[in-house]
């Protein structure tokens, strides 16, 4: 028997199994049910970030994952701790990001039994996760774990959750070894591209006059932005992105056409509408890109290559399907394809891309697009940008261009206000050396405005900037497009001053309201040395364009503002 | 009749799941069904064969492309080894049901005639009550079910289907 005082306790096997997978920070609140693990924090090299809201600290995770590819971790108590992660953990769900949560649970003989600060975290979050883990004995914890970070960040990305009761992180560990075999049978491994399925593919290609590659997330995460590059090239193709798709094809390369769908460019839609093949790579058809089936690129062939075959029939029923990661599926795909003959499709292309340019308007005052452009000149289109949701995310989109893979993070699926500022923490912290600038509406901000602690405590050279235009501005749009300008809910009264916000915690602020000071404030901003805020007080009104409305296809984008009534959309959101 | 043609019909669909044998398994099945509005009609749940699994058989109505997401979804699940729709031609199926009815003299008889005509038995008896146990495909469940209603039945239990593919084939 070995002595009692020589077991480590099942917290200090926790903190050994996550050093062991190379975590070097973790964000996190303590609550009762983890102080055992906080406990055993103290004797670890390992960061602790910790945030005022659990919220926050899963968006942390999440931006610190998509900046650099590693899987975000997350340490919270049982009950509302654990539920405060819940959008985070569907945000992350939503847009495949690796992110491990441990969540702290009442003890193993009171589950189920309303247990002070108990909640069934397991139950609640259960259709919001890749996998999840109740733990029951304290020895299974270095196999679990294991496995939680092996299924985050394989195959297609998500969260996974492990639910510690108490007397599991404070029990005793009397396993042999803290190197467990994984046991995960039903967990099937990164698909390898059939040799088949890529030829058959390939041939598709054959005679395609008016080829687009479409680029998403999937393109990102294997981290296939060279092959996407040799690929388009090769081809001859131009390329669209979706939002989460940016930088896996550079937005500054003559073949790419940016942004596609409800706010892309006009020059991607119009593409997108006249192409005769479309080649999805890591994309999953969103209905921000296809809102409307049966209209979707008419008469084109249409190519898939996913990760995750549920994804294949589930929008678009494909001509030709690649089951594989991207990067491995395109290395594959580029030897049976040859150079397709686009010049006349490439001159079309030109043509639109004249024809309907994106637009920054400077007649009604300080704007976003122009505040984007001018970031993106000063910045040399090298920040790592990051979103909050709405009408300034799809204006930064549009204007900040990115041609670099993890240098622009946004929610997408989700589309989670409130995600932007966390999230530009978690990648400030994986990326210190790069400038993180985290773009975010006057709403969004103030729902996880408080991580300006955070960013104060940790002396963190985030820069942010809110568009402030005291509206909740898309909602607004749309009431003015598509309902009579019945403006309902979306009246913003009651913002704070928002520099002497940041200065009450010690943060550098600043304020502009002309278009005149922009470069002036902008170029102070990001000259700064820590973190500071910039309040644009941008016109009341603005409107993105151009808009392919919800439910309608391409066909129906609207890139100019509308001189007439518009009919209620039919689509989702 | 074929039972295949019988399901197409009616939308009918018979899955068959291997997952782990742990919490919370029936649980993450039931949220890929119930998510897309997709009734379960039946579920059997028990060990498999090797006890590290369970067997999981629903039968479930609606369309076939909500259900390709369905099956691909479950399939996804970590603690789900493989799932597959099985139809008539490839499988058989089976289900179990316990009738229980109240007879009187002259009923007796016509019950006992009616178990006879479809292989099913009488397996408990009181003063005044029957059950009977019938084992067969659904259809022929469906059947006698029908022509007992017509005296008085008090209670019924059925198992649910149950599938397993023909041949060297694992179901």
């Amino acid at each position: 028997m070995k002595n009692k005082k020589s077991l480590m306790t099942g917290a200090e096997v926790i903190i050994k199994c996550l050093e062991a997978q190379g975590v070097d920070i973790l964000f996190g609140l303590p609550g009762g049910s983890v102080i055992p693990i906080f406990d055993a924090l103290v004797e670890s090299k390992m960061k602790l970030v910790l945030v005022r809201h659990e919220q926050g600290a899963t968006h942390m995770a999440d931006g610190y994952a998509r900046a650099t590819g590693k899987t975000g971790v997350v340490v919270v108590t049982s009950g509302p701790g654990a539920t405060n992660t819940v959008t985070g953990i569907m945000t992350a769900m939503m847009d495949s990001v690796p992110m491990v949560l441990l969540t702290g649970q009442t003890i193993t003989p009171m589950l189920g039994k309303d247990a002070f600060q108990e909640a069934d975290t397991f139950g609640i979050t259960m259709p919001i996760v890749k996998h999840s883990y109740l733990v029951k004995d304290t020895n299974e914890l270095p196999r679990i774990i294991s496995e939680a970070f092996h299924i985050a960040n394989s195959g297609r990305p998500g969260p996974v959750l492990i639910d510690l009761p108490k007397n599991v992180s404070a029990g005793l560990f009397t396993g042999k070894s803290l190197k467990q075999k994984m046991d995960i049978p039903g967990y099937k491994a990164v698909p390898k591209p059939g040799t088949r399925d890529i030829k058959k593919m390939a041939k598709m290609f054959k005679g395609a006059k008016k080829p687009l590659l479409l680029v998403g997330q999937g393109a990102v995460i294997s981290q296939a932005d060279k092959e996407v590059r040799a690929f388009a090239e090769k081809l001859q193709s131009p390329v669209v992105n979706t939002l989460l798709g940016k930088g896996a094809f550079p937005e500054t390369h003559p073949l790419s056409l940016g942004m596609v769908g409800m706010h892309g460019t006009a020059y991607a839609n119009k593409a997108l509408i006249n192409c005769d093949l479309i080649c999805s790579i890591g994309s999953r058809w969103d209905d921000r890109i296809n809102s409307n089936n049966d209209e979707f690129c008419i008469g084109a062939k249409k190519l898939h290559i996913d990760i995750d075959s549920a994804e294949i029939n589930k929008v678009v029923k494909p001509d030709a399907i690649v089951i594989g990661d991207a990067k491995s599926a395109l290395q594959e795909l580029i030897k049976y394809v040859n150079t397709l003959n686009t010049e006349e499709w490439l001159k079309e292309i030109e043509y639109y891309k004249k024809e309907f340019p994106l637009k920054i308007d400077m007649d009604k005052g300080l704007n976003p697009p122009y505040i984007i452009d001018t970031l993106y000149q000063l910045t040399r289109g090298k920040a790592i940008v990051v979103t909050d949701v709405g009408q300034h995310q799809m204006w930064a989109a549009q204007f900040y261009k990115s041609d670099h893979i993890r240098n622009w993070l946004s929610s997408g699926g989700a589309g989670t206000m409130g995600y932007g500022f966390p999230a530009a923490v978690g990648a400030q912290f994986g990326r210190p050396k790069d400038t993180v600038v985290a773009i975010v509406g006057d709403g969004g901000f103030q729902m996880t405005a408080f991580e300006l602690a955070t960013v104060a405590i940790h002396k963190l050279p985030v820069k942010i900037i809110i568009m402030d235009n005291k509206f909740l501005g898309m909602v607004r749009q749309w009431q003015e497009l598509f309902f009579d300008n019945r403006l309902s809910g979306v009246d913003l009264e009651g913002n704070p001053d928002f520099v002497k916000l940041a200065e009450s915690y010690g943060i550098k602020g600043y304020h502009f309201n002309k278009i005149s000071d922009t470069k002036k404030v902008l170029t102070a901003a990001l000259k700064h040395n820590g973190p500071c805020l910039i309040h644009a007080e941008i016109i009341k009104e603005g409107n993105v364009f151009p808009m392919v409305p919800a439910g309608k296809s391409a066909y129906h984008m609207i890139i100019e503002p509308p001189k007439t009534r518009l009919e209620k959309p039919t689509g989702s959101t | 009749m074929n039972p295949k043609k019988n399901d197409a019909k009616r939308n009918i669909h018979t899955i068959s799941m291997l997952v782990a044998n742990k919490p919370g398994v029936l649980v993450r099945i039931a949220h890929v069904f119930a998510r897309r509005g997709y009734n379960i009609d039946s579920l059997v749940v028990s060990p498999a064969y090797n006890p590290r699994y369970s067997r999981m058989t629903t039968t479930a109505q609606g369309d076939p492309e909500t259900l390709e997401q369905i099956i691909k979804q479950v399939n996804k699940l970590v603690d789900v080894i493989h799932a597959a729709e099985h139809t008539g031609e490839d499988s058989v199926h089976i289900e179990l049901a316990l009738v229980k009815v109240k007879f009187t003299a002259t009923t007796k008889s016509i019950f006992s005639k009616l178990a006879k005509k479809f292989h099913a038995r009488v397996i408990d008896e009181t003063a005044d009550t029957l059950i009977i146990e019938q084992a067969g495909t659904t259809e022929k469940l469906d059947e006698m079910e029908a022509l007992m209603k017509k005296y008085s039945v008090v209670e019924m239990v059925r198992t649910g289907k149950i599938v397993m593919a023909r041949g060297v084939s694992e179901t």
